[in-house]
């Protein structure tokens, strides 16, 4: 079944992936930037595939590529049951990726996300400012290169408070 | 001086904007609504999320693949077990390991009392912004029985991070099983009295009845799955569509509403809590026996036995604990059904001492983003009953 969902994105758009495959039992696809949006579409629109069903959006951050960023969209059909990945790939210098909210409502939130923790941009996007932190905040904190030390204070500490408490009095 | 009655006072034509939220006394789990009003209907509504945000996915990257365990913990508060047990499947889906089958039969158990704990806190929680304070005290001490369960087996009442990769953290007690058979019959008498109380009332039907509704196609568009998704009369169960954990061994049904109402959604929630306890009654009958723990040498960690008297043990624990596991290189999507709907842990290894992504796809996250759309066009007061239906969890949904 996972196969034949990827043989029919290779036969209606060849062009579009760059690889695919079936491992641990979930078909995925990597597709390129520009076709994305068509490979989606078609999944969703396509007789034998009706992937109706939108499932998650995430983003994964690999700063030693040359396509650093990967955008990792899951779908499913809530008719015929299957699953599929499709991935696509994001340069650092430009993190854009065209946006699947006209096809699908649920991707404006996890769109909003991705774009707030990696700083991916979602072109054709309507709405699209942080979601989970605040306007303001500086940088994307689930890049690998945000350290997760690094703290960022809406509200300023008061001078008099110590920036650290000491866990042991000091001896005499 | 003249004196003016209210009546008499022009009524202002322009929109209004009220802030409902973070914290409002009904918006439990930290949520602001910014709404836009027209005397008493609301135009638009912007939810913002986010003001529980601990960074869940950074803290999981640095740590090693166990340490996750009690992060899950805190992502759905109300249900901790079925989101260790989530994310243990998806780490034993990319070793390609599946637990034993006791571990499994003990997991099933324990993760539909916790389905029931969730529900019930849902259903008590709901009622009660409508008015209804009894069936409030009323489930709130049954899922206080059901706490106690939890905290014979696992110590913990409300965190438990009781689940290994591979198996559970431990056999279960001797008077678990009769622990449990003694609460089933009194949650299903909750049950009852709650619905006695609530179903066929006449205030609460006139708030939920019709009100928040949500149609098949916007609900899949949105990602909405779980008793959101059923309510609107779709049968998608992970339990049955996609069986993990021997779930296809045990004889139940999902429950489905028709309009996708608030209304239906409370109904859905009430019949799965009878649906759990039967699975509950249905796997402690074959409760099959065996170990509880796969042994993966460099994965699971050896007996406090062997631990203590053997160098092999001593060294096997050692190393784990300061490397982490080793998990081959990979990536992997498992779900499971939580209280909420479908809980994903999308989890990437680059073979290092810990994920390098552990995403989770929280399914209250995808259900909070169809509010906007419930209440607009709606009353403000609705509001309330629609955003308690959806039972938004702030530890999921803002990780």
């Amino acid at each position: 079944m996972s196969q034949k969902l990827i043989d029919r994105i290779r036969a209606a758009l060849p062009d579009a992936v760059i690889e695919a495959g079936v491992t641990h039992g979930d078909a995925w696809a990597l597709v390129k930037r520009e076709r994305y949006l068509d490979v989606v579409r078609l999944l969703k629109e396509n007789a034998e595939c009706m992937m109706d069903h939108f499932i998650d959006l995430t983003c994964v951050d690999w700063p030693q590529r040359p396509d650093r960023f990967e955008v990792v969209l899951h779908l499913r059909s809530s008719t015929l049951g299957h699953r599929i990945r499709i991935k696509t790939r994001a340069p650092a210098d430009a993190p854009v990726v065209p946006s699947l909210a006209p096809l699908y409502k649920g991707a404006d939130w996890f769109e909003r996300e991705a774009y707030d923790m990696y700083g991916v941009a979602f072109e054709g996007h309507p709405d699209l400012r942080r979601l989970l932190l605040w306007e303001g905040f500086e940088g994307h904190p689930l890049r690998k290169d945000y350290p997760k030390e690094k703290r960022q204070c809406p509200i300023p500490f008061r001078d008099d408070a110590p920036a650290q408490p000491k866990p042991f009095k000091e001896r005499p | 001086m003249e004196r003016y009655e209210e009546r008499d006072l022009p009524l202002p034509s322009e929109p209004m904007l009220l802030n409902m939220g973070p914290s409002h006394p009904a918006m439990h789990g930290t949520t602001r609504c910014l709404v836009l009003l027209d005397g008493e209907i609301v135009r638009k509504a912007d939810v913002q999320i986010g003001f529980l945000h601990r960074g869940f996915e950074k803290e999981c990257e640095a740590g090693t693949w166990n340490q996750v365990f009690p992060y899950t913990d805190r992502l759905n508060y109300a249900s901790p077990i079925l989101n260790n047990i989530g994310y243990a499947l998806a780490v034993e889906k990319l070793l390609d390991v599946e637990a034993p089958p006791r571990a499994q039969a003990i997991r099933v158990i324990t993760g539909e009392l916790s389905r029931i704990m969730d529900h019930l806190v849902c259903i008590a929680a709901f009622s009660m912004e409508l008015g209804a304070f009894t069936p409030f005290l009323y489930l709130v001490k049954t899922r206080d029985w059901i706490y106690n369960i939890m905290e014979k087996l696992t110590g913990a009442r409300v965190t438990h991070a009781w689940m290994r990769i591979g198996g559970l953290k431990e056999d279960i007690p001797d008077d678990f099983e009769a622990m449990v058979r003694a609460v089933l019959p009194k949650v299903e008498v909750t049950i009852r009295d709650v619905e006695g109380l609530l179903l066929r009332n006449r205030i609460l039907m006139d708030r939920t009845v019709g009100i928040g509704v949500m149609t098949k196609e916007n609900a899949l568009s949105l990602g909405w799955t779980g008793p959101c998704l059923r309510s609107t009369g779709i049968p998608y169960d992970v339990r049955k569509a996609d069986p993990y954990c021997g779930y296809d061994l045990y004889d139940f049904d999902v429950p489905v509403g028709t309009s996708g109402d608030n209304y239906d959604r409370f109904v859905v929630r009430l019949e799965e809590m009878r649906q759990s306890s039967r699975i509950v009654s249905q796997a402690l009958d074959k409760l099959p026996g065996g170990p509880v723990r796969l042994e993966i040498p460099d994965v699971t960690l050896p007996d406090k036995h062997q631990v203590y008297t053997t160098i092999e043990g001593t060294i096997r624990h050692f190393m784990i604990i300061m490397n982490g596991e080793k998990i081959p290189p990979g990536e992997v999507y498992a779900c499971t059904e939580a209280t909420n709907g479908e809980l994903g842990f999308y989890l990437v290894s680059n073979g290092g001492k810990g994920p390098y992504k552990c995403r989770v796809r929280p399914p209250c996250f995808a259900n909070v983003s169809g509010l906007s759309e419930m209440v607009t066009g709606g009353f403000l007061a609705d509001i309330i009953p629609s955003f308690g239906s959806i039972n938004m969890i702030g530890g999921e949904c803002d990780r």
